[in-house]
């Protein structure tokens, strides 16, 4: 998505140095919110209006009550910029808790996708060998094409979707990812 | 607790009551006509008719400013809410706490292009602290109290509620403004403890000690800004206040270096760049101070006080953050320091002292005059010599007359000073005068302008005449909009495009037609007199004051450059290549 320029133009001010050998890095933040109208929206316009990277993005309600939902976004960025992430999310009025997973130990993450690919004889074979390497199991089938559904971790999908390009003609839908923190330590819903 | 039943628009009005308000500002429209026929039938809130829904935003930012309380807005649906965009924004940049209401199209008529329809809290959610859009009347109450809390805790800033038409009409249960906590906005006041004394630590050890404060100090109370100055009296320490910060310790304190920034004082910013130990309260460090980030006071470690967390570390990093109210830390700061006994480093102190006065002696505010034309700074320092014993409310439009309003009028206490700081919103001044005089009925407001940025909310003398608003519109007029020409002179080989103010009106005239005194002064023979009747006259009044249209305000730092680069006066080559990009 919007990426910031080289020369890294400082969010929210109208200076365009330094921050020449700064690291980028990839962060991937759980953002518990209410579950409102134009929850999403602020957090969207806030990523948007200050320059912020949106990598990946998913929402879903995570209480019984439908009442708090749980954000997951991957983003990057250098140290100071993921701090004013945290910062600036943690801002919105109808956020809890604002979480980056990446600096708070070791992280899960998975995605789900499913991927139609199109290809007849040598090349549709050897997609369901590489989908069984892949433990990707058969959503749906045709004489000549196969939708795959596979999960784990982005770079595992990255890697599936690759080699079904080289197969055939096909069709790529992903979830996004959902993160976690390992351990017992339990981020609230409150 | 009991409940009554109230209509909608009813139940606006009793919270209002409930919520203190005594004055709003705003301008009727098909969405809002419930709320009007409610105002019509009581008499405990006053309404201002303003004349342009942007003038009634500022008029309570105004009112917000000089009184601390929360400013408040009614307008239309549509056009009503988009006027109030740049009201509205100006008050997320400055913090000042407003609640807008707006009327929306009925709940079944949203989303179908109705007419006077618009996303409002679409428009709005990234120009207010907070928005609602009410859909049910059972919530209007408690939306209503949750956004004055919003509005005014924490970093203040302005909040919008959208109200539909048919949620005016309905009937629902009213809730007083008791009890309202917000399940996840609690914002923090109160420093940490550790970071308390690791301040003292760096403040008692410090050689080349600075206190730079701003509006937050205004923001949390004229209480921070008596603190304030306990704390600088106490220690001596060399204080400068950025541009939302004036007025929060005397002009006319020993310790107080003038304003610093892009139009700066010379010893402030020298200062700031030499420092070893720098006390940030309630500023938020924008590039308007800072100048190059990666020259901003190279050698100094930077305790940084601000209720938002988001400003800490935002642009420069901080060795000491403290997330908490300016008002309740500087309490602690002074608690700490006290029951430590900290002394200043003496000799140090009076060593760094020896520099800034050295600086001073640079005298980069002086000006000369003759007799011939007005110079602008003088034009504004008469102003302050014949005013200051009224204690008078400044407020200014955007330009060079308000950097040279900054440099050359002294404000001696909080919240007598109300400009547009973080947006530059030329149109500020009149209407804001108008939401200062307000509040302070008796007081000598006076809007300092520019002849282009007055034309902005012109129309709002209108409403000064209407309510006997005696606010007083003083004109520095170059007959340029100065501020953009002195940049061309800068940056674009004096090219003067477009920043001529042709077919200017005659302000005298214009004055009249409203209704008002119009007075000019041409010459310095006339400038004292002109102020004397301006001030003198009870009624709002234009007064028109020639200047020399070449002057340009110095010092600056130029766009790009560090403090220590600061320029006293014109030159070709003040600003690089990588300078003029930046505005
Ligand atoms: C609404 C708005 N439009 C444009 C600008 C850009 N701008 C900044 S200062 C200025 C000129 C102001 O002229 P004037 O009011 O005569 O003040 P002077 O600088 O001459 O004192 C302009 C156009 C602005 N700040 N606000
Ligand atoms: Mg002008």
């Amino acid at each position: 998505m919007s990426a910031t320029p080289t020369g890294a133009q400082q969010p929210g001010a109208a200076y365009t140095f330094q921050e020449a050998a700064e690291d980028i890095r990839r962060h991937a933040f759980a953002v518990v919110v209410d579950n409102e109208p134009g929850v999403l929206a602020r957090v969207i316009g806030l990523f948007s209006g200050r320059g912020y990277n949106i990598e990946s993005l998913t929402v879903s309600t995570v209480t019984e009550d439908e009442s708090v939902s749980r954000i997951t976004i991957v983003t990057s960025g250098t140290e100071m910029v993921i701090e004013q992430i945290k910062a600036q999310l943690a801002r919105l009025i109808p956020v809890h808790d604002v979480h980056d997973l990446t600096i708070e130990g070791d992280v899960i993450e998975k995605e789900v996708a499913l991927i139609k690919v199109v290809a007849k004889e040598h090349q549709r074979r050897e997609s369901l060998r590489i989908a069984d390497i892949f433990k990707a199991t058969v959503a749906d089938t045709t004489l000549e094409s196969f939708v795959f559904q596979i999960q784990g971790s982005p770079g595992k999908v990255d890697s599936f979707v690759e080699l079904m390009r080289a197969l055939g003609e096909t069709e790529v839908a992903r979830s996004g990812v959902v993160a976690m923190s390992r351990g017992a330590g339990v981020i609230s819903a409150e | 607790m009991s409940t009554v039943t109230l209509s909608g628009a009813q139940m606006i009005i009793k919270s209002l009551v409930d919520q203190g308000v005594e004055v709003i500002f705003g301008y009727p429209g098909g969405a809002v006509l419930p709320i009007y026929d409610e105002l019509f039938k009581q008499n405990q809130i006053r309404h201002v008719l303003v004349r342009h829904e942007q003038g009634a935003v500022h008029a309570a930012e105004g009112y917000a400013r000089s009184t601390g309380k929360v400013g408040v807005v009614l307008v239309t649906s549509g056009p009503g809410a988009t006027n109030a965009v740049t009201g509205l924004t100006d008050a997320l940049m400055d913090s000042i706490p407003v609640v807008c209401l707006t009327g929306q199209v009925p709940t079944h008529l949203i989303g179908n292009d109705a007419f006077q329809e618009c996303d409002t809290t679409g428009i709005t959610r990234p120009c207010t602290k907070h928005n609602y859009l009410v859909k049910e009347v059972d919530k209007l109450a408690k939306t209503m109290h949750e956004a004055f809390y919003v509005a005014r805790t924490g970093r203040p800033g302005p909040v919008v509620i959208d109200i539909p038409k048919d949620v005016q009409f309905a009937a629902g249960p009213y809730t007083g403004p008791e009890n309202i906590v917000h399940k996840t906005y609690k914002p923090k006041t109160e420093g940490d403890a550790p970071a308390i004394e690791r301040a003292v630590d760096l403040l008692m050890s410090a050689k080349k000690p600075i206190i730079y404060a701003g509006g937050g100090v205004i923001n949390a109370g004229p209480e921070a800004s008596d603190l304030l100055r306990e704390f600088v009296t106490l220690t001596n320490y060399p204080t400068t206040l950025t541009l939302m910060g004036l007025g929060a310790l005397p002009a006319n304190a020993p310790q107080f270096l003038g304003m610093l920034g892009m139009h700066g004082t010379y010893e402030a910013n020298w200062a700031m760049h030499d420092c070893d130990v720098m006390l940030a309260l309630g500023a938020r460090f924008d590039d308007r101070i800072t100048g190059r980030v990666d020259a901003f006071s190279p050698n100094s470690k930077k305790i940084h006080v601000d209720i938002d967390p988001s400003s800490i570390n935002k642009n420069i990093r901080a060795d000491v953050p403290i997330i908490g109210d300016a008002k309740t830390v500087l309490e602690q700061i002074l608690a700490a320091w006290k029951k430590r006994g900290a002394k200043p480093n003496g000799d140090a102190l009076a060593a760094w002292w020896r520099q800034i006065d050295a600086w001073r002696d640079v005298k980069c505010l002086s000006f000369e005059t003759n007799d011939k034309t007005i110079k602008p700074q003088q034009a504004i320092r008469r102003l302050f010599e014949l005013t200051r014993d009224r204690d008078p409310y400044i407020t200014t439009e955007v330009g060079q007359h308000q950097m040279w309003a900054a440099q050359h009028f002294d404000f001696f206490a909080p919240n007598r000073w109300m400009t547009s700081g973080g947006l530059g919103t030329m149109g500020y001044g009149l209407p804001a005068a108008i939401g200062v005089q307000m509040a302070h009925p008796d007081a000598l407001v006076i809007d300092i302008a520019g002849e282009a940025s007055i034309l902005m909310n012109i129309q709002e003398i209108s409403t000064a005449v209407q309510y006997r608003l005696p606010v007083k519109i003083f004109i520095t007029n170059n007959r340029y909009m100065g501020m953009v020409r002195q940049w061309q002179e800068l940056l674009h080989g004096s090219r003067y495009s477009e920043s001529y103010s042709e077919a200017l009106p005659d302000f005298v005239k214009l004055a009249e037609a409203y209704g008002a005194l119009g007075l000019r002064a041409e010459t310095p023979a006339d400038l004292d007199e002109t102020i004397v009747r301006m001030i003198d006259y009870d009624g709002p009044v234009i007064a028109d004051i020639a200047v020399d249209p070449a002057e340009n305000c110095f010092p600056m730092i130029p766009s790009g450059q560090a403090h220590n680069e600061m320029i006293l006066a014109a030159s070709d080559d003040a600003i690089d290549e990588k300078g003029k990009v930046l505005v």
